[in-house]
């Protein structure tokens, strides 16, 4: 993995998202305090919208898939998929996304879905799953 | 040519239209030419609800005829020329202009006229009657230069003259040859609770007076004398002493004639010439001439039916019970109120603290409903009307029917109780198996159901019992109603509104963890936290509340489509001064801004970046302004005309009453935005009755307008008070509000909200102004709690260092959204389109 510190967990707002700029992309993150992973990132730009805002959407679940809604159109965007779910051919990019030591980190090399490589980081403990 | 016959019909009212509306739906159109003769100079229009017209409805809004009917049925119509002649042996009829028709079928539905009462001087000036709308213009331009008016009648039609004279402005008095009021419909004690209700509203009410004589006045145009020596000085004199039907023509053709008067029709509708139909007022059918509109639009449907060949389809008759709201008051009467049958029984009650009168005539076994009387509480009318015209068993204790009954309990017919002959409709005749017959060929919503049977289209008396139909159906055909707000609360807004109160819950974890699954969405959310902060009135931006917001609410401005906001600072009632106007434009243009107004009374800044927000509002708050809370599901604004300060025909302050009101319920955060205004006088230029809560100052004190808005599907508001003070004008409206902000569903108006109501108007009034459920202190409290614990938003936020930190794009940089990207246009900045981002021409941000 290769992460970029980003910034410090009380920088985060809780149950809700912040914009950030990592190596030139804007990556929206949110935070769930209580969720077994805590922090999610996906792209900042809303294909549907044509705007930089998913980071200021409401988040929540629908049918058992963590979202966020576009504070614009209200489309559903699958945090760990990055699949829109009214159009699955729209998707947003999805990155790896991590606290560390009271900081967060985000991996921006990795646009592939973070369910894959959660599930490939925790059977193998492998680095660096290709896009 | 065309081989076609030649119909014509003489009359284009409301049953003329009628006709020629089912005779287009017919497949017999084809065999007919059809020719109409109009004697008034426009077509057909809604008389039924001619007295709207003084409360702002225009003539084209009663018009009862689609643009373009005529042409595209090929109906000749003969608009302002009367027919003057028929010549039964050439069959033919001839025209005033001169226009000579030959006829193969010819169809009277010429109306009726009112009556006026050869008393003399009946003729003098502003002798007036109340039929047309022309009638009407004459009595707006005369009530212009009175001071008095008066009403000879005191029937049905006689208390909605009354109504009108009031509305424009004027002293108003009836005059009744009858010892009480509506005597045909009313028993003796109805009347007099009528009386009672209606003179509370100040009407001056005569009974048992005859005039004799109207001859010149003292301080008034005209003055009445009565036979007992009494006079009464009147501008107005506006007779409504029953009608008489137009059968001059039918006289002189020598048709049959009743003894006094009404073109004489059997079951078919024929006159005393096979060829000749009679319909509506102009006709009678057995000794009666039927003065409603639903019995001459069943005679239209008789005669339809005869030319198609259907001999069995005949008129036998029609009900003439009636429901009506007479200056505010609920009246009804159906069958045989005066307990005239043989053996009947009569059940009444009386409520003389609540004005209420109900009484029920029973048969001799107490099975069978015969009549009844409503007066001041009218909600059981549909109940009541099916009991009667179904001949269903009685409950039991037949009593409880009129009894006061608390909410929880229902004593109303169920919808399965009737059998599928029921007429629900009967304006329209549409009977509960033409419904589910609709119902079962997909009509699920009450709008298609309305659409495709026309049912509750014509005076609206019977949604509520089609709503119970169409849900009572939809149940059994299995289709589930589901009212989850979302799948992480299986209850509706209301519901979580009682939970949170009663179980005294302030956050939405905790709100989630007792009754819901999941973790929210942009569904529940946002209405928890306006639950929330309308029973709590925390900062929206709280730790605990901030996720739940709308993006507009989160960050106190309202996104656009660019994912810039957009700022609207509150102006109270749209009174600005220069320098606050010059401060908004010095802000507008150090941060660039575009500025627009709104429809509110307000300006829109918009083009502001997240980062510049707090900026902004700096400067704003310190000059004077607070946050307008138009990113808020809130109170919007309070639109005001500038009133009697300033305007020639102000009759009272809407300015102050405007600015108090925007001031008293800012903040308010509700189901859905909510708009009021408050116009100067009746003359409306604020368009009060286009708003959720819209008043009107008259001469006697406000009048309340509630459930009306613009926007999608624009409604007018509905009366919901009169003459009130300023005192009971504030407490109304704070419980109107706060059970609105209880019971609405999410995203529901107002409009929305009162029509999906059981009971509708009427049952929102008994909550409201009676206090039916023992409420009221409850929703005044619930009120001054938002309205004590009031904060301007912007105001905080800016104090507080913690909650500015959110207002940036990123978190980890000063950098700015390089998408946000504007050109100018006009002189101001405008979001570039994707045509246009990839060319020069492009506006530095800020
Ligand atoms: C203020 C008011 C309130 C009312 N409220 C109610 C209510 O709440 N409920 C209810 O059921 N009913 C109500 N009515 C009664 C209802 O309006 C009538 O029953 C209905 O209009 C009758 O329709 P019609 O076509 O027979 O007569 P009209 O609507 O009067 O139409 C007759 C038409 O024929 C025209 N005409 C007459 N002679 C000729 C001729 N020779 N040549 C050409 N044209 C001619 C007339 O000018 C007129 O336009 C109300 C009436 C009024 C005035
Ligand atoms: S509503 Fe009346 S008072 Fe107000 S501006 Fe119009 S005319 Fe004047
Ligand atoms: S009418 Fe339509 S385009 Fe205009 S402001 Fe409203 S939503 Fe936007």
């Amino acid at each position: 993995m290769q992460w970029t510190d980003v910034c410090s967990v009380s920088d985060l707002q809780e149950n809700s998202g912040v914009c950030a700029l990592v190596n030139g992309l804007q990556v929206a993150i949110f935070y769930l305090p209580a969720d077994e992973h805590g922090v999610y990132a996906i792209g900042n730009y809303d294909p549907i919208g044509k705007a930089n805002v998913l980071s200021r959407g409401i988040i929540g679940d629908i049918k058992g898939h963590k979202v966020v809604a576009s504070p614009l159109y209200k489309q559903h965007f699958d945090l760990q998929t990055g699949t829109c779910l009214e159009d699955e051919w729209v998707t947003v990019p999805v990155y790896a996304c991590q606290i560390e030591g009271g900081r967060v980190q985000v991996d921006t090399r990795l646009i592939a879905p973070l369910r894959q490589l959660i599930e490939t980081s925790t059977n193998a403990q492998q680095e660096g799953v290709s896009a | 040519m065309s081989n076609k016959q030649t119909l014509v019909v003489i009359g284009n009212g409301m049953v003329g239209q009628h006709f020629l509306a089912s005779l287009v739906a017919s497949p017999v159109k084809d065999q007919y030419h059809i020719v109409t003769f109009c004697e008034e100079p426009r077509p057909a229009y809604d008389r039924v609800h001619l007295s709207s017209f003084f409360t702002g409805t225009s003539a084209k809004e009663l018009s009862l005829v689609e643009d373009g009917f005529f042409e595209q049925h090929d109906i000749t119509l003969h608009l302002g020329d009367k027919a003057a002649t028929i010549d039964r042996t050439a069959k033919t009829v001839t025209s005033s202009k001169g226009i000579c028709i030959a006829y193969d079928k010819l169809v009277l539905a010429t109306g009726s006229y009112p009556f006026v009462p050869p008393v003399a001087g009946h003729d003098r000036a502003q002798c007036l009657v109340y039929r047309t709308i022309e009638d009407l213009e004459a009595m707006a331009a005369a009530a212009k230069t009175g001071k008095v008016g008066t009403v000879v009648g005191g029937g049905l039609l006689g208390l909605e003259a009354a109504k009108a004279l009031k509305d424009l402005g004027l002293e108003t008095h009836i005059v009744e040859f009858a010892p009480r009021l509506m005597a045909v419909q009313l028993d003796e004690a109805g009347g007099a609770m009528l009386r009672r209700k209606i003179e509370q509203l100040g009407v001056i009410v005569h009974t048992g007076k005859n005039t004799s004589l109207i001859t010149d006045g003292e301080q008034c145009v005209n003055k009445m004398c009565f036979a007992d020596g009494e006079e009464l000085e009147t501008d107005i004199v506006l007779f409504s002493a029953g009608i008489r039907p137009r059968d001059e023509l039918a006289r002189a053709c020598g048709l049959e004639v009743g003894q006094r008067g009404g073109i004489v029709i059997d079951n078919d509708c024929k006159t005393s010439d096979a060829d000749i139909y009679a319909i509506g007022e102009c006709a009678l059918w057995n000794g009666m001439i039927y003065g409603l509109v639903a019995p001459g639009y069943a005679m239209a449907r008789t005669v339809v039916a005869n030319l198609e060949g259907n001999f069995y389809s005949s008129f036998r008759g029609a009900d003439m019970s009636t429901k009506l709201k007479l200056m505010g008051v609920d009246v009804a009467s159906i069958g045989d109120a005066h307990a005239r049958s043989q053996g009947a029984l009569v059940y009444s009650y009386q409520n003389d603290a609540n004005e209420v009168y109900k009484r029920l005539v029973v048969s001799e076994d107490k099975k069978y409903l015969l009549g009844a009387v409503l007066v001041g509480e009218a909600s059981g009318y549909s109940t009541l009307l099916q009991y009667c015209l179904n001949g269903i068993e009685l409950p039991e204790n037949p009593e409880a029917l009129i009894l006061p009954h608390r909410s929880d309990e229902s004593v109303g017919l169920g919808p399965d109780a009737l059998p599928a002959s029921a007429i629900i409709c009967s304006c329209y005749n549409v009977s509960k198996g033409k419904l589910c017959t609709a119902i079962e060929a997909g009509c699920t919503t009450v709008d298609a159901l309305k659409t495709s049977t026309q049912a509750a289209t014509g005076c609206g008396g019977c949604s509520a019992l089609l709503k119970s139909v169409l849900n009572s159906e939809l149940a059994k055909q299995g289709v589930e109603v589901n009212t989850d707000l979302c799948e992480h609360f299986a209850y509706t807004r209301q519901e979580l509104h009682a939970l949170v109160r009663v179980e005294q819950i302030k956050s939405f974890s905790d709100l989630l963890a007792k009754h819901g699954k999941g973790l929210g969405c942009e569904i529940c959310k946002p209405t928890v936290g306006s639950i929330l902060a309308s029973q709590w009135n925390e900062h929206i931006l709280e730790k605990d509340h901030l996720g739940l917001q709308d993006t507009n609410d989160n960050f106190l401005a309202n996104m656009q489509k660019d994912g810039t906001y957009s700022v609207v600072p509150r102006i109270t009632g749209g009174e600005i001064s220069p320098d606050m106007l010059i401060a908004l434009g010095q802000v507008g243009k150090k941060y660039k801004l575009y500025t627009k107004i709104t429809g509110g009374q307000r300006v829109d800044l918009f083009g502001a970046t997240l980062e510049q927000l707090p900026l902004i509002w700096q400067e704003l708050i310190a000059a004077g302004f607070e946050s307008g809370h138009a990113y808020g599901k809130s109170l919007r604004t309070v639109k005001s005309c500038v009133g009697s300060s300033w305007c020639r025909y102000g009759v009272d302050d809407s300015v102050s009453l405007a600015i108090e009101l925007e001031n008293r319920y800012k903040g308010l955060r509700s189901p859905h935005k909510i708009k009021m205004a408050v116009s100067g006088c009746t003359r409306e230029c604020a368009e009060a009755q286009g708003k959720d809560v819209g008043i009107i100052a008259t001469e006697n004190g406000w009048n309340l307008y509630v459930c009306g808005n613009g926007g999608m599907k624009p409604r007018h508001a509905d009366l919901f008070a009169t003459a009130l003070d300023k005192e009971t004008l504030i407490k109304t409206i704070d419980r109107f509000l706060s059970f609105y902000v209880r019971t609405a569903d999410r995203l529901q108006r107002t409009s929305v909200w009162m029509e999906n109501m059981e009971g509708g108007l009427d049952y929102l009034k008994s909550v409201i102004i009676d206090d039916k459920l023992g409420l009221a202190e409850q929703l005044e409290q619930q009120m001054q709690t938002v309205i004590d614990t009031y904060q301007c938003e912007w105001k905080t936020t800016i104090e507080d260092e913690s909650k500015l930190k959110r207002f940036h794009h990123f978190i980890n940089s000063d950098a700015t959204d390089d998408n946000v990207v504007f050109v100018e246009e006009r002189g101001q900045i405008r979001p570039a389109r994707d045509d246009e981002r990839k060319h020069f021409n492009l506006v530095e941000v800020a």
